[in-house]
This record gives structure tokens, C-alpha cells and sequence, in this order.
């Protein structure tokens, strides 16, 4: 048996990326190119009174001036359901350009399109809007007292309650109650590569170079939104710099540039702006949890209520599910959990990575840390005596955990143990210093649909395997050489796999941490498919040394067959055979939604930070992270992902914010410049133990993602070691130098 | 940046005056002269990707905060889309298409593969521009120098510490 899966291979496409030749989807040459920018309302709420584009339409260089007042209608505007769902999955339920209403501040209002990116910038700059405008809503304080408790949220597949047993009764056994409230600024995704869509109409067929996380999600949505068959849009993409939930969804660029590209009679390239990328794709909403724990005096809880308040757009209800690991976490039989949302100027909420369980883990994590003061607990201990043997939501056993274990590593490796509890008790020079923890946790969320790959092989050995899949980071293609490779019993290195396009076999957007399992899922059901037939083949075949031979006894390694001391290789079958090659489908139909287990990756953070309290600085010294994610592909592109999800954490708790202005309802801090995003001086060094477990639930290689858990707790142990250095809660997030000092 | 006497800023001999509208431009691109016709409010960024098929410079914020767009100007490092492509005229620039020498990858770019200091990679050729330049800056002695000296270049994937270590190692090997 060859074992390809988990070893630490260098990325398949490393070539390419460092020597400049991946062609990302702004990167696409064609003849004839030409360019479009879009404009943005100035106001958050109200509408366009006016519209002059006289001035832009007579620049140099300019093709179409679109507005609500001639760009086409929609054909019809699909509901919003999260793209692994597999079906079209507009970011919000509005499409702009059909009326004069503005609903949020940088709504797009206007495209230009010219022939060259600087004519249509500039023209774009030259298209006069008068407005009428109404007050905006956009803050928690503006919305408060409109909120309501939706019956669901996110597409209907969470609802706005959950309750288990009674949390009134569990407060009422407890002998200590921790309350408290946290606050959360909204991030934006700021992937290096902003959303860009190439689109170029052959004949009357589309064809679109997306920046996407799913590339049948962006031909779904497209195509429902344009009114077109399916078969006649066709979506590709190579690879994509980055999304973290930025390109999950499928937003209103990828249909405006396919509709500039028509109006035009040209190819056409629409790059969002960074300072775009603030209210065109979604971001993590601003919000306000309160958690309520009960304890009894041994640590175990008695009752956890949980309420989350945040404001949604207009248009649909949407909260990212911030209850969901939070209420899966710890055994405890009296759980409550609400969300509330209220109506606001803002653009629908979307995916962000580790989407809700960034935030509410970072409730229950903080909460725990002040109930473990309380208790006189240490933190680590309190945890253990909360451990979950059956997930607390379903009352199911897990498909497989691994906690246990990631408590234990981690805070070996960390030196957890030597820790003085007292808060504020270390000093270095003018550095307090403190150390904390937290415990994460992560669903796994199948997909709702069947997933397919094709797996060939060639009479020369070689081995392509196809996926829609794109590549944004994750190292799928490497992990995928990697699974092919095993199933098939051949050299890693003469499997390849083929990718990032609508013409192969469907695989539902990338998200969730989802990506990994369920690719690797159909890539192994296919090429074990594939291994099979060519075994069934050779056992069948008279000319063939394995003529007779029972399939079950055949054996293959390094690509040759062998039942005892007959033997051969898959390539001689097919040569003699005088076939060219051979291929195989594999279909993977997910665990439905009815499975009797509980399905979560697990994981525990520590943290150890610096404070100066007197200029307010805080520094993350090092990061230690232990991680239980089922099976793993690729261990070297893994810990690559689970670092930047560590790292996430770090962004999110102590530099990311976008500030909202109350009066005008819009971003005051839309750049790189002052939406403040780790850079590597704020970056320790971070240590990693990965905890294999096996799963044989979740899909055939038991692969639970790591998209998403490196990023869950990352925030609350850092808040929890500020803490311990200062002796000051900050129960909010970032925790800025305002907190401190 | 370290270096001085930069002769980018040097006022030369009475320039004429070109534009606004398109005009010729040469420039001279890993080793190659090229001639464009473009507007002289282009950028280098834009020259570059638009007009030369070199698109291994990238776009991440077209305002100079993110560093993706990172190319050589006589061997110094400069934002692409803050330079004026015309006022490269004269000087000699490369891009990560001209680091590698027949094929053969700089050491840079193999540690980077070797460290796996990139995920999605999209800021890579921003990032290896950058730290081969940094090699030659006198900065990068122990990691708090690398931390700072590249702090320039945003990676939102996070592979912070793997590209210090891509750059130690070709640091301690050359």
C-alpha cells in the first residue's frame, strides 16, 4: 500500500504561484478586452433622484454608461440558500440597478464601461447622482428597539430558538451564575485578491472567469439571474486569492459583468475596488452576545442561556449561526438559545471565516474563564468537568472527538501546568505578561447534495482526476493528487488533478471547512471505482496473467496488479488492449441531516500575550494550538491552514473592525490602511499538534476540515491571557489600546 | 527603505511635455525592451498586467497598502501601482516573471515552496520580490528585522511565520 494521504508533500501548484504564471481570475487575457467600474451610493437609505452620465458617456475611450434606467431587469431573483446547499446562492436576496431605491451606503448604482481600466475609472468618477435620503440605521444602539426573533434564520435551516430542558430551573440549582455581555465589531473578509469576474459571451453562451469558492455555485446563480440554461453558462476558476466567505456566496458582480459583456460586444473585466470589497460581498456582522452560566460549586454547569442581537439588511434574515458550537460545547441540560436581528441600511450579513462560532465561542470561552475565577478552577480543569461525552444538542454520540486529547497536548506543549493563576503577577520590565486558554469547536455540515468526481487513468499510467472545485488557498490539488494516488495504489506524483470548472463533475462551494471532506470523498469513490473495473477488467481478460483470478485477491501497488505470483500493471491492460485509457465516476451521497451522531471537530487554544499597561499595547508572544480534525491529507498544507486560522484569531481579537459612521450609515475606514488585518510583525511564531482520530461518519476518509477550528477560541485565549496579565476584562472585541489603558 | 540617492526622484534634463492622451512609452521589463502606447496616468501596475501580459504582479488595493503589487525599479523595490508606468522609462524593471533564470527557480522561490509560505498565493510574487530585495537591505539579521521589513506585504492566509523561515533559510544558506 502506497500512503500517500498525510504526508507532508510540497504543493502541487507551488511552481506556478512563486514564479507569477497562476492566472487568477483578473489575469485572463483576451482580445478586446474592455473594463468596467462600478459607482456607489453615497447615501445609506433613500433614493437616486437623478442620474446624469452625459459627462462620462462622452470621455474617450467609454462603451456603456449602465443605470437603473437601462441596464436589463433580472429574470428572476433566486431565494438565498448558502451555497453548500449546491443550488444558486445569491449573497442577498436584491439585485441592483432595477429601481431607484438605495438600501445601503456603496450599493452599486452605475457601470461604466470603456476600453481601457483607466478611461472607465475616470469616467466612472464623472457620472452625477442627486439623492434624496432618509435617515440611515446601521448601528446596534439605532436598532435595538425594532429588534424582533426571527422563526428562523440562514435561509431557514437554523431556527431563531432553541431550547433544551429549562434554563430558568438551572439557573435556580446553580451556586454560582456568571452573566455577562460581549460586543463585536464587524469584520470584513479582505482576501488580497478582491472579487473580479471576467466574462466573455460566445455567441449566446457565457463564459465567466470567477473569483469563487464554488464555481457551480457562480453559473447557478448566473444563470438564474440572467435567465439562461444552464448548459449555456460555463464558469472557471484556476485559482483565487483568497476568500475566507468573501466568495462563498455568489454576490452581484459575476451577472453585472456578463451583462456589461453583452451590452458591449466584448469581453469584459470587472475587478472590484478594495475600498468595494466593504459593501459588495457580505461581511461579519456587527453584534452583541449575553451569556448566562450556571455552575454548581464542582465547576459542572447547570444552565447556559445564550442571546445574540444584530442587525440584518432589509432584504433577508440573516445572523452567522453564532449558537451553534457554543451550544454543542459542554454538557449541560438547561440551554437556551435566541437569536434577534433588526432591520438595517446594511448589505446581508455573509459567511466569514469560522462564521458565528468566532464570536459565540468567544462568549462561552470568555464566560468560562470568569467562571473558573469564580470557582477558583483553573480553566483547564473547569473544561474537563463540563467534557461532552454525547453532543448536549442531540443527545447522539460523536462520530469522533478527540478533546480529550487536544486539552492534554496542548497544554503540555504550552507548559500550561506551571501556570500562577493570580491575575497581573508577572512582570518583564514594563510587560505584564499572561497566559490563556480556550477550548474550540467546529460543526461538520455535510453538503445537502450528492458530490462527483472523475477519476482516468492513461495507458502511459498517468492519473487525472476532475473536481468543479477551485483552488483558494486550501491545497486541493495537492491533497487530491494525494487520495487518487491511494486508492489507486500509483506514485503520487502521476496523479494530477483537474479543477475549477463547470465542464467537470459538480462539487458543491467550498465552505464551512467542507471542502476537504467532501472532495475527497468523490475523488476516492471514483478512483476506487476506477481501480476496481480495471481489476475486474484484467480477471476477465484471457490474455491478461490475472486471467481468473478472484477480484477480491488482487492486490495493487506502484500501478501493478498482482493476485499471487501473477501480476500486471494497469498501463499493460490497457495497452494490449489497445485503449487509450479508462475512467471511472465516483459519486459520494452525504450523511443526511437525520444521522444519529453528533459531528464536530475539536480543538483547544492557548495563548501567552505581553501588556504594557501604560501604553495600552498588547503582544501575542506565542500561540499554541491542538486540533482533532479527523483525518488529515496533506500534514504540511493543514498546519499551514490551521496556523492562518490561529492567526485569524489573533487579527480578529486585538486589529479587526470596520467603523461604521452613525449620521451617513456608511464605513468610515473602507482600506487596507485602516481596516487593520494582521501583518507579519504582529504574527508570532505558532505551534501545532494535530490529534488524528478516526471518523467513519462524516464521509469515506473520515476528514472533518481545518478551515475554520484553527480560527475558533484563537480570540478568547488571547482575551483570556490578557486578563491573567491585567486583571482587566474586555469583554469585547478588538480589544484595542483604549481597553487597556 | 534604506537605500539612498535615489535617482527616481532626480529632476532630469528639461523633459518635454507627453500627454494626456495616449503616448509611446518604452520600458524595460526583465531584460526586454517593450513598447506601449498608453495614457500617462498608467500605472506601472497597470502597464505591466494590462498591456504587457505580465500579470504576475497583482492588484490588492491599487493605493499602495497591501504590497501584492511589489516589482523591482533598478533593483529597489517599489509599489507597481503607485509608479507611474512613464516615469520608468530609463530604468530597469523586474518582476517575479524575471526571477527565475532558465527555468531554474531563485532560491527565494524554492524556499518558498520548501517552507509552504503561501496558502492561496496570491500575494506571493509581491512577497518574494520583496524579501530577495530584503536580502540586499541589511535588515533582515534576526527575525525582528524580517517582521518589520516585510510587514509591507499583507498575506491574509497568514503564512507570517513560514515566509520568515522561507527567508532565514536562503538568508543562512547564500
Amino acid at each position: 500500500m502506497t500512503t500517500a494521504i498525510g504526508a507532508p508533500l510540497d504543493r502541487v501548484d507551488g511552481r506556478p504561484k512563486v514564479t507569477g504564471k497562476a492566472r487568477y481570475s483578473a489575469d485572463v487575457p483576451m482580445p478586446d478586452m474592455a473594463y468596467a467600474c462600478l459607482v456607489n451610493s453615497r447615501i445609506a437609505n433613500g433614493r437616486v433622484t437623478g442620474i446624469d452620465t452625459s459627462e462620462a458617456e462622452e470621455e474617450a475611450g467609454v462603451l456603456a454608461v449602465l443605470t437603473h434606467e437601462n441596464l436589463p431587469r433580472i429574470a428572476s431573483q433566486p431565494p438565498l440558500v448558502p451555497s453548500l446547499a449546491g443550488g444558486p446562492a445569491p449573497g442577498e436576496t436584491f439585485f441592483p440597478m432595477q429601481d431607484e431605491v438605495v438600501h445601503y451606503g456603496g450599493q452599486h448604482i452605475a457601470m461604466v464601461v470603456a476600453d481601457t481600466y483607466e478611461r472607465a475609472q475616470h469616467a466612472a468618477a464623472l457620472v452625477r447622482v442627486s439623492y434624496e435620503e432618509s435617515p440611515p440605521v446601521t448601528t446596534i444602539e439605532q436598532g435595538r428597539d425594532q429588534a424582533y426573533e426571527p422563526d428562523a434564520i440562514f435561509a431557514g435551516f437554523i431556527p431563531g430558538r432553541t431550547e433544551r430542558g429549562d434554563v430558568r430551573t438551572g439557573l435556580s440549582q446553580a451556586d454560582v451564575q456568571v452573566e455577562a455581555t460581549y460586543t463585536y465589531a464587524g469584520n470584513n473578509h479582505n482576501p488580497i485578491e478582491t472579487s473580479t469576474t471576467t466574462a466573455r459571451w460566445d455567441g449566446d453562451e457565457l463564459v465567466l472567469h470567477d473569483a469563487t469558492q464554488g464555481v457551480n455555485a457562480t453559473q447557478l446563480t448566473v444563470a438564474a439571474l440572467l435567465g439562461l440554461p444552464l448548459s449555456k453558462v460555463r464558469v472557471k476558476s484556476q485559482f483565487v486569492g483568497g476568500s475566507f466567505g468573501g466568495k462563498a456566496m455568489i454576490w452581484h458582480h459575476p451577472a453585472l459583468a456578463a451583462l456589461a459583456a453583452r451590452k458591449v460586444g466584448r469581453p469584459v473585466k470587472l475587478a472590484l475596488t478594495r475600498e468595494q470589497m466593504f459593501t459588495s460581498c457580505g461581511h461579519r456582522e456587527v453584534q452583541e452576545q449575553k451569556i448566562t452560566l450556571g455552575a454548581k460549586d464542582d465547576g459542572r454547569l447547570t444552565a447556559l442561556r445564550h442571546h445574540k442581537l444584530s442587525p440584518t439588511s432589509p432584504f433577508d434574515n440573516w445572523a452567522e449561526p453564532s449558537l451553534n458550537a457554543a451550544g454543542q460545547m459542554y454538557a449541560c441540560p438547561n440551554y437556551e438559545g435566541v437569536y434577534r436581528l433588526f432591520r438595517a441600511n446594511t448589505m446581508t450579513p455573509t459567511f466569514m471565516r469560522a462564521p458565528g462560532d468566532a464570536t459565540g465561542m468567544f462568549s462561552l470561552e470568555c464566560a468560562m474563564d470568569e467562571l473558573a475565577e469564580r470557582l477558583g478552577l483553573d480553566p483547564l480543569e473547569l473544561r474537563l468537568r463540563n467534557f461532552a461525552d454525547v453532543d448536549p444538542a442531540s443527545g447522539n454520540p460523536w462520530s469522533s472527538n478527540g478533546l480529550s486529547e487536544c486539552y492534554e497536548r496542548g497544554a503540555a506543549r504550552f507548559g500550561w501546568h506551571d501556570r500562577d493563576p493570580r491575575p497581573g503577577a508577572r512582570r518583564e520590565g514594563n510587560w505584564l505578561i499572561g497566559t490563556g486558554m480556550a477550548a474550540a469547536c467546529y460543526p461538520v455540515t455535510p453538503p445537502n447534495t450528492p458530490q462527483r468526481a472523475r477519476a482516468r487513468l492513461y495507458a502511459d499510467g498517468s492519473v487525472v482526476v476532475q473536481a468543479s472545485t477551485p483552488e483558494f488557498g486550501t491545497g486541493v490539488a495537492t491533497a487530491m493528487a494525494q487520495v487518487a494516488a491511494d486508492a489507486l495504489a500509483v506514485p503520487v506524483d502521476r496523479c494530477r488533478l483537474e479543477k475549477g470548472d463547470t465542464d467537470f463533475p459538480q462539487i458543491a462551494a467550498a465552505v464551512a471547512s467542507s471542502g476537504a471532506g467532501m472532495i475527497s470523498a468523490a475523488v476516492h469513490l471514483a478512483a476506487t471505482a476506477l481501480r476496481d473495473q480495471l481489476i475486474a477488467q484484467a480477471v476477465a481478460d484471457s490474455t491478461s496473467p490475472l486471467h481468473g483470478a478472484n477480484p477480491a485477491d488482487v492486490v495493487v501497488r506502484d500501478g501493478v496488479m498482482a493476485a499471487g505470483s501473477a501480476s500486471e500493471s494497469y498501463a499493460d491492460l490497457l495497452r494490449r488492449n489497445l485503449q487509450p485509457d479508462a475512467e471511472a465516476m465516483g459519486t459520494w451521497n452525504p450523511p443526511p441531516p437525520d444521522t444519529p451522531y453528533g459531528m464536530a471537530t475539536f480543538g483547544a487554544q492557548f495563548a501567552e500575550v505581553a501588556v504594557d499597561p501604560e501604553l495600552g499595547l498588547i503582544r501575542v508572544r506565542r500561540m499554541t494550538g491542538a486540533f482533532a480534525p479527523g483525518r488529515v491529507l496533506n500534514s504540511k498544507t493543514v498546519r499551514s491552514q490551521l496556523m492562518g486560522g490561529m492567526l485569524w484569531g489573533l487579527g480578529q481579537a486585538l486589529l479587526e473592525s470596520n467603523h461604521m459612521h452613525p449620521a451617513t450609515g456608511r464605513w468610515v475606514n473602507s482600506s487596507l490602511g485602516e481596516y487593520l488585518v494582521a501583518v507579519n510583525a504582529d504574527a508570532p511564531d505558532v505551534d501545532i499538534e494535530i490529534i488524528e482520530v478516526e471518523d467513519g461518519v462524516v464521509n469515506p476518509l473520515g476528514v472533518k476540515g481545518v478551515g475554520e477550528i484553527g480560527q475558533v477560541g484563537a480570540n478568547a485565549a488571547i482575551a483570556n491571557a490578557v486578563h491573567h496579565a491585567t486583571g482587566r476584562r474586555v469583554r469585547k472585541m478588538p480589544i484595542t489600546i483604549e481597553d487597556i489603558i | 527603505m534604506s537605500s539612498s540617492g535615489s535617482t527616481l526622484t532626480e529632476r532630469g534634463p528639461a523633459l518635454e511635455e507627453r500627454g494626456p492622451g495616449p503616448v509611446n512609452v518604452t520600458l524595460s521589463v526583465n531584460g526586454a525592451e517593450h513598447s506601449v502606447r498608453i495614457e500617462p496616468r498608467v500605472s506601472l501596475l497597470d502597464a505591466l498586467r494590462e498591456r504587457l501580459d505580465l500579470t504576475g504582479a497583482k492588484k490588492g488595493c491599487d493605493q499602495g497598502t497591501c504590497g501584492a503589487c511589489t516589482v523591482w525599479v533598478d533593483g529597489r523595490r517599489v509599489l507597481a501601482c503607485l509608479t507611474l508606468a512613464m516615469t520608468c522609462e530609463e530604468h530597469e524593471v523586474t518582476t517575479v516573471e524575471g526571477l527565475a533564470r532558465d527555468g531554474e527557480l531563485h532560491s527565494m522561490q524554492q524556499a518558498f515552496i520548501e517552507e509552504d509560505a503561501f496558502q492561496c498565493g496570491f500575494c506571493t510574487p509581491g512577497q518574494i520580490m520583496s524579501a530577495v530585495a530584503l536580502l540586499g537591505e541589511g535588515h533582515g539579521d534576526d527575525d525582528d528585522g524580517i517582521k518589520e521589513w516585510m510587514s509591507g506585504n499583507l498575506c491574509r492566509c497568514a503564512a507570517y511565520p513560514h515566509i520568515r523561515a522561507a527567508f532565514r533559510a536562503v538568508r543562512d544558506r547564500d
